[in-house]
């Protein structure tokens, strides 16, 4: 990482850009759970660190003490007169206007609407197979993250947007810097968001003049509170759509393809068991969660025995969440058919993800494509496989060989 | 039952058992017809329960 110095004492100096946290939270945040479940840092002008589901999940739910104003942590906290909006509503909102901003978004994104997206998400991964399977020959090396799962994400949202599908390699280095540049400096990150902003208004001035239908036209053309919503806050809308739909279902398929291609068996089984995918499923979301959020704290307080302070950042490991063993039975192992498994990885209560139901529709449809054409893969180099820091964790190279 | 107060459309639910729960609009459960559960529907209706992140169902014994 460079920036910062590596982490000695995790219950008070923790630092999810650490080398040590980026290549397995898992053992930190069990020896947090049971030693100081909720850990402390003084880097990030400070934060806190719970690790148990039952604290994740009350922080969750209490947005009259802790707002979404900031959900990236880093040393930027955005300033109170930003709420109750935030920079990206819904995402950056509190009650009572997070609901709106929110609605106007759920109908685009529920199952109906997402139902209609498999069939050309299908042909997509279709396509990527096709290419890899041609780029590896028989027996060749391919990387599941760079070749295949990155793309799919880009696409859909893409096509749902009515972005252009040559853009994907533009948008991903857009939100590459808001999630994984949380440790360069401050005006490097501005300037990133500004390349992004200016972008989306050269797309969104073209939609205001030929609406089509796509979601950006219906964004520009929905209501909220009785008036149009402006074409500044479709912009936000549209980037945070960007930045919260495709770093995050990339790393869920990586990362579920990087469980597949380690453990030989669930593999076998879920290609002689294709209906146990959906279960299997909700089994890599939990165990391999990729989102962590944050919120600030609203006023000083004593939490839980913590002496936290106005503007304090408290990360979420909704991940640590649906590790902790007294939330599931044998957390720590990865069982593809669980059937109880109330996993928060979309998290838990009024910021539920807007966007599951096309991520799972992603997930599900990327495994089967990929699982009917290569049913037979493996890690080619364990060493090789780089995941990424920040809030958002998956597999950023994953080089595998196909059989 | 579902509580609309918690749901927040997570969508578990209608995912596992579809004939006993469907999406409203915006994705939120709903509970099918009367939410009476069939004879032989039982496991279904308590897997929801037991997958809902929001522990917003629950079987009401009649
Ligand atoms: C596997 C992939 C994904 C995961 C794990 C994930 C995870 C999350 C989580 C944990 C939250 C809660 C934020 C909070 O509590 O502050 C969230 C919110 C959100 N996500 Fe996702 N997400 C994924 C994919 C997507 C996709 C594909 C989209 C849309 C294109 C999306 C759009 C959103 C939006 C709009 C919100 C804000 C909702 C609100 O504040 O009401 N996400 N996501
Ligand atoms: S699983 Fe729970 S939160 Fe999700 S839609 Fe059903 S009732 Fe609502």
């Amino acid at each position: 990482m460079g920036r910062h110095e590596p982490v000695v004492d995790w219950a008070t100096d923790f630092d999810h850009t650490d080398d040590a946290y980026v290549a397995d939270p898992f053992t930190i945040w069990n020896e947090l759970r049971n030693s100081c479940p909720i850990a402390r840092t003084d880097r990030y002008q400070g934060a806190w660190l719970p690790t148990r589901h039952e604290d994740i999940a009350a922080i969750a739910y209490d947005t009259d003490r802790f707002t979404s104003r900031s959900v990236v942590m880093s040393e930027f906290r955005a300033p109170v007169e930003m709420a109750p909006q935030g920079i990206a509503p819904p995402i950056s909102s509190d009650p009572p206007y997070h609901k709106g901003a929110r609605r106007v978004l759920l109908p685009a994104f529920a199952p109906q609407a997402v139902d209609k997206l498999e069939a050309s998400t299908r042909a997509y991964c279709h396509q990527l197979v096709g290419a890899l399977r041609v780029e590896a020959g028989d027996g060749g090396v391919v990387d599941a993250a760079v070749g295949y799962a990155q793309h799919i994400p880009v696409r859909v949202i893409a096509n749902m947007l009515g972005l252009p599908e040559t853009d994907g390699e533009r948008f991903r280095g857009f939100v590459n810097h808001v999630l994984e540049g949380v440790d360069k400096p401050m005006e490097e990150r501005a300037l990133g968001m500004m390349d992004l902003f200016e972008y989306l208004q050269v797309q969104i001035d073209d939609h205001l003049a030929n609406p089509r239908d796509d979601l950006i036209s219906y964004l520009l053309a929905a209501e909220l509170d009785g008036s149009q919503l402006d074409p500044f806050q479709v912009a936000r809308t549209v980037a945070l759509l960007l930045i919260a739909g495709i770093d995050t279902t990339w790393s869920a398929i990586g990362a579920s393809l990087w469980h597949l291609a380690g453990n030989p068996a669930d593999r076998q089984r879920l290609v002689a068991e294709p209906d146990l995918l959906p279960t299997a499923m909700e089994e890599f979301l939990r165990a391999y969660a990729p989102v962590t959020m944050a919120r600030l704290v609203r006023e000083d307080m004593d939490y839980s025995g913590c002496p936290m302070k106005a503007n304090d950042f408290v990360l979420l490991p909704f991940p640590a969440a649906n590790r902790d063993p007294k939330a599931f039975d044998r957390a720590d192992e990865v069982i593809i058919d669980r059937e109880v498994n109330r996993h928060a990885a979309f998290g838990l209560g009024i910021h539920r993800c807007a966007g599951s139901h096309l991520a799972r529709m992603e997930l599900r449809v990327a495994l089967e494509v990929w699982l009917a054409e290569f049913p037979e893969f493996e890690l080619a180099d364990p060493a090789a496989v780089r995941w990424s820091a920040g809030q958002v964790r998956g597999p950023r190279l994953l080089p595998v060989r196909i059989g | 039952m579902i509580d609309d107060e918690r749901c927040e459309g997570h969508g578990r639910c209608y995912s596992i058992a579809g004939d006993l729960f469907e999406p409203d609009e915006i994705g939120n459960g709903v509970v099918r017809r009367d939410g009476t559960v069939p004879a032989g529907r039982e496991r279904e209706a308590e897997l929801a329960v037991e997958n809902c992140p929001e522990q917003a169902i629950s079987l009401v014994e009649d």
